[in-house]
């Protein structure tokens, strides 16, 4: 992926109109790429410091994966509001939990064109 | 490794099957560490390294606990479990491979990847177990480049 400067979440939830679940005090955190995933173990190993996790699972252990991992915020897809426990937990880790109703290709396709400028074309 | 001079060393138990508090310890472990100021990377290592212990030992232990010692050079965590075991390391080891019950894989655990991403993100890594009795690892990270 081409380096640019980060774009902030508050910048993502206003382009992609997510819906804040958690951590509307914490939207001024940079964004500095993106894993999408449902595996724990594969979040865990691959996604990197400051991604935004875009995921299906509303479970409350993503917030233990993002928290330990330094995610910058977890993106829930197609319309799935968290578990109750997910958005207490969020809250007591500092973690932003958004909600999008579109899917996770969707949404990893305009926040790839967001973060690294523009989608690659083939040359 | 036995006079190896300690900065900090602490144990902490894990429930097994306790899925709601499955993190805490490792969320435990990266806190102690940031507050003696050990390197981001390191920290992280050290989390993910304790994160997957715990949940192995949420998912396949009656209980176990997490050891962490910090040393001038290298964090290391060992824990040991009663539970199930290993009949087949390597075939544990191998990614993809998973005993998991299908409540735990709903939960998104059970990938398969866990003691593959110990194994990556520890600088030395030993197992040993024996089935019906439990398992024991043992990671250690060097946090000073």
């Amino acid at each position: 992926m081409t380096e640019t400067s980060p774009i902030d979440l508050s910048t993502l939830v206003r382009l992609l109109r997510l819906q804040v679940r958690s951590g509307a005090d914490r939207l001024d955190r940079p964004v500095r790429g993106g894993y999408v995933g449902d595996l724990l173990s594969d979040v865990m190993g691959n996604s990197r410091e400051g991604d935004l996790w875009i995921t299906r699972q509303v479970h409350p252990n993503i917030v233990a994966v993002a928290s330990l991992k330094d995610l910058a915020a977890i993106v829930l897809v197609n319309g799935s509001e968290p578990a109750p426990e997910t958005l207490n937990k969020a809250a007591a880790e500092g973690i932003p939990v958004l909600l999008a109703e579109e899917s996770a290709f969707a949404v990893a396709g305009k926040v790839y064109a967001l973060i690294a400028g523009a989608v690659p074309t083939a040359t | 490794m036995a006079d190896e001079p300690l900065i900090y060393e602490n144990q902490f138990n894990v429930q097994g099957g306790n899925f709601s508090d499955a993190g805490k310890v490792a969320s435990h472990i990266k806190a102690i560490l940031k507050g003696f100021g050990i390197p981001s990377e390191a920290v992280r290592k050290t989390a993910l390294v304790a994160y997957e212990s715990e949940i192995n030992i949420v998912s396949y232990a009656r209980k176990g606990v997490i050891h962490l010692r910090l040393a001038p050079d290298q964090i290391v965590i060992e824990t040991i479990d009663e539970g199930s075991g290993i009949a087949d390391i390597e075939l544990a080891m191998q990614e993809g491979y998973s005993t998991a019950t299908d409540k735990i894989r709903e939960m998104g655990f059970g990938a398969g990847m866990g003691l593959a991403n110990i194994r990556n993100f520890s600088d030395i890594f030993h197992i040993s177990s024996e089935p019906g009795k439990g398992t024991s690892l043992k990671m250690i990270i060097k946090w000073r480049p």
